[in-house]
């Protein structure tokens, strides 16, 4: 009987810890991936400087994406938010500088919240970069959304099969060496399109350039880590509707340590508790006993 | 061969025989157009409605759910709420099968058979919530593991625990089906589950309050910090208990019929020693609470309104039962005890609440308050699970520990003679 017990812990232990390197491996991403990740993916830059407020991208993306064509036109004053049917939007602010046009999509974040708290890997970050969705994985249990610290994927509330919806970066035309619909379309080069590092110089050399323009922050070089969507801008981006409370850290670190923790609990508690049911066994016989 | 054709025929008798025995055991016992009854099958029927518009029409069109809010009661109170008062069963079993606490024994399988039900359904009200159901083998089989998730965690560890926690209950099927060498056998697995349903729980219930690590800019900071999980996982101990407690206080009197001798004797004294144990982990909880509060600097937020109710939530509902269950056991009072139960209880509800419904986006302008149709379908819930609890402790032994004196028996039977 004691030898049976031993055999079960040692393989339930063996099991555990076989699990728990395969998890260990499949969380950490290395930092030379990382980095390689950040240098080669595909990035847009947005110059709010440079809109025009014309939301020639809202509908260029509404065609790309087949989505409902968006509103002609817009009550101005109000700040609409992307939803199911529209993955992209063009808000004004008025400002101390005037008003100032502002473009929104998914940020595309180096290391997605979304993507890590995806169960079925239906959120997905791609090589190139874009963060896009897959339906035949996503079971529906909508925890992108609440990890999102962008509030950016959507869900079809009123449907049988819903999706989630959210942009895409049009990872099929970039896949044949496009460009995302709603940079092709811009007819005042507002957005730009290029490797993250490229479109990162271009942010620093246009401030540099008119340093008294642009204020010097790119936002989305450090906001949760760093994401696919940079921005310009010759006001504070608080001022632009944009969380600038968000931490510099990316998002998936925050379960990282609870998770490490799952290995280590798996292998050693099976252990310690049959010790210890074995050590107390005497407090049964005297019990029954007494 | 020879033992095959032997045994084929004893086969097909057994088989005969239980298919008999169950068609019997179907049969409803007792009146059936009880208050009870009418009430919960009113409601159920109203359920299957709603749940018939909700999988043709979408979540939202009987749901309050939006693209702000996208977890609301269903996730809250069934799924987070529900599994933390299911915690009794692996903080039982560990008091005694691994700390070999006999006293504790008569309640076992009552609380394993609620820790077991309270699993199905829950898991049951999550696969509601799923937009997309039909995906949800994805995890399971292995096509697509998105090992980096929480929920990916949680969600397997809801289908182990509920594997271990039906072999920790087996025996009681095996003994009321009448296979006493299959109860043996199942016996001998108990154990192993145990060990595995404990190490399962440590890690699901501290996940659940893990899966709003990263929704760390949308919960009030008074709610957040990165200590849920342990604060979690805390919590579910003395929820698990004084669930076991004010659970154990109605079945005592509503099955009474059915409660052993050895039950009915040592009751008042097991309910003192949870009192006892829900008393010291509150106070650690309430201590982790103050520690996590300090730390967190969190002075500012105590004089908003929200302060307020943050401040109701630890001391009405973790200090003061804390309090009542000393008092409860220092004065050997069932009913104070059973109070000190039911406030936690309001504890707890609320405070999974906060984290995951009212105080989480506590800075929208239109907050998610759950629609009729949710709470129906929650209530549904907990009352198909009082169907199934009581169809089977009306027919299992359950609540009469005659097991326990045959386990014993068996054990000392076994026992080298040198431990005796």
């Amino acid at each position: 009987m004691r030898r049976r017990s031993a055999v079960k812990t040692l393989a339930l232990a063996a099991g555990s810890t076989l699990v728990g390197r395969n998890l260990a491996q499949a969380r950490a991403p290395s930092p030379k991936t990382d980095l390689a990740a950040a240098t080669g993916s595909r990035a847009i830059l947005v110059d709010t400087t440079k809109c025009i407020g014309c939301r020639m991208c809202e509908r260029a993306c509404a065609e790309a994406n087949g989505l409902p064509e968006p509103a002609k036109s817009v009550e101005s004053g109000t700040v609409r938010i992307t939803s199911e049917s529209q993955w992209t939007v063009v808000n004004r602010y008025e400002t101390e500088n005037g008003p100032v046009n502002v473009k929104r999509q998914c940020m595309h974040c180096l290391q997605p919240a979304c993507t890590s708290a995806c169960l079925t890997k239906a959120m997905y970050k791609t090589g190139e970069g874009p963060v896009i969705w897959r339906g035949d994985k996503c079971m529906g249990c909508r925890f992108c959304m609440l990890s999102c610290p962008f509030d950016i994927p959507k869900f079809e509330y009123h449907s049988a099969n819903p999706r989630i919806q959210k942009c895409q970066m049009c990872f099929d035309r970039l896949k044949d060496g496009g460009m995302p619909a709603c940079v092709s379309v811009c007819p005042v080069n507002a957005t730009s399109y290029g490797t993250r590092t490229e479109m990162l110089e271009l942010a620093w050399s246009r401030v540099y350039g008119e340093p008294d323009k642009y204020v010097h922050h790119v936002y989305g070089e450090d906001e949760a880590g760093g994401t696919g969507l940079l921005y310009l801008a010759s006001v504070p981006f608080e001022q632009l509707g944009f969380r600038t409370d968000l931490s510099q850290t990316p998002y998936p670190t925050f379960t990282r340590d609870f998770l490490y923790a799952v290995p280590f609990v798996l292998t050693l508690f099976p252990p310690f508790l049959l010790a210890v049911s074995k050590a107390t066994a005497g407090n049964r016989q005297q019990d029954s006993e007494g | 061969m020879a033992t095959v054709s032997a045994d084929t025929p004893g086969f097909w008798n057994e088989t005969r025989r239980f298919t008999r025995f169950l068609a019997g055991e179907m049969k409803p016992r007792g009146r059936i157009l009880t208050p009870f009854n009418v009430i919960t099958i009113a409601i159920m029927v109203v359920a299957a409605v709603i749940l018939y518009i909700r999988f043709t029409q979408g979540l939202g069109s009987v749901t309050n759910l939006s693209q702000e809010v996208p977890w609301g009661l269903w996730i809250g109170f069934d799924v987070i709420t529900g599994v933390a008062f299911a915690g009794g069963a692996y903080v039982l079993t560990f008091v005694v099968y691994i700390l070999n606490v006999e006293k504790y024994q008569p309640i076992v399988r009552a609380t394993v058979l609620n820790g077991f039900l309270a699993y199905v359904f829950y898991a049951g009200a999550l696969l509601l919530d799923l937009g997309r159901p039909w995906n949800v083998i994805n995890p399971i089989i292995g096509n697509s593991f998105g090992v980096s998730s929480v929920l990916f965690l949680v969600a397997w560890h809801f289908l182990l625990y509920m594997t271990a926690e039906l072999l920790e209950f087996a025996p009681a099927i095996a003994e009321w089906a009448g296979w006493p060498r299959l109860r043996r056998w199942l016996n001998r697995l108990t154990l192993g589950a145990v060990i595995f349903g404990i190490t399962l729980s440590t890690l699901h219930q501290s996940g659940l309050g893990a899966l709003y690590m990263m929704a760390r800019d949308k919960v009030h900071p008074l709610w957040y910090s990165e200590f849920i999980p342990i604060m979690f996982f805390v919590s579910s101990i003395f929820a698990g208990l004084s669930m076991v407690i004010f659970e154990g206080s109605i079945t005592h009197r509503v099955f009474h019929h059915r409660v052993g001798r050895d039950l009915e004797r040592s009751h008042d004294g097991i309910v003192q020693g949870l009192a006892r144990i829900c008393a010291g982990t509150l106070f650690v909880y309430l201590f982790l609470q103050l520690l996590v509060f300090v730390h967190g600097q969190k002075w500012e937020y105590l004089t908003t309104g929200w302060g307020s109710w943050y401040l109701l939530e630890v001391i009405g509902f973790v200090a003061l039962p804390s309090w009542l269950f000393l008092h409860g056991v220092a004065r050997k009072s069932s009913r104070v005890i059973r109070t000190a139960a039911a406030l936690t209880l309001v504890g707890i509800v609320l405070n999974r609440l906060n984290i995951s419904v009212i105080a989480f986006k506590w800075y929208l302008p239109v907050r998610y308050v759950p629609s009729w149709q949710e709470i129906v379908v929650t209530l549904a819930v907990l009352s198909a699970e009082i169907w199934v609890f009581r169809w089977v402790v009306n027919r299992m032994p359950v609540l009469d520990s005659a097991h326990v004196r045959a386990d014993v028996g068996e054990r000392i039977e076994r026992a080298p003679a040198s431990a005796a």
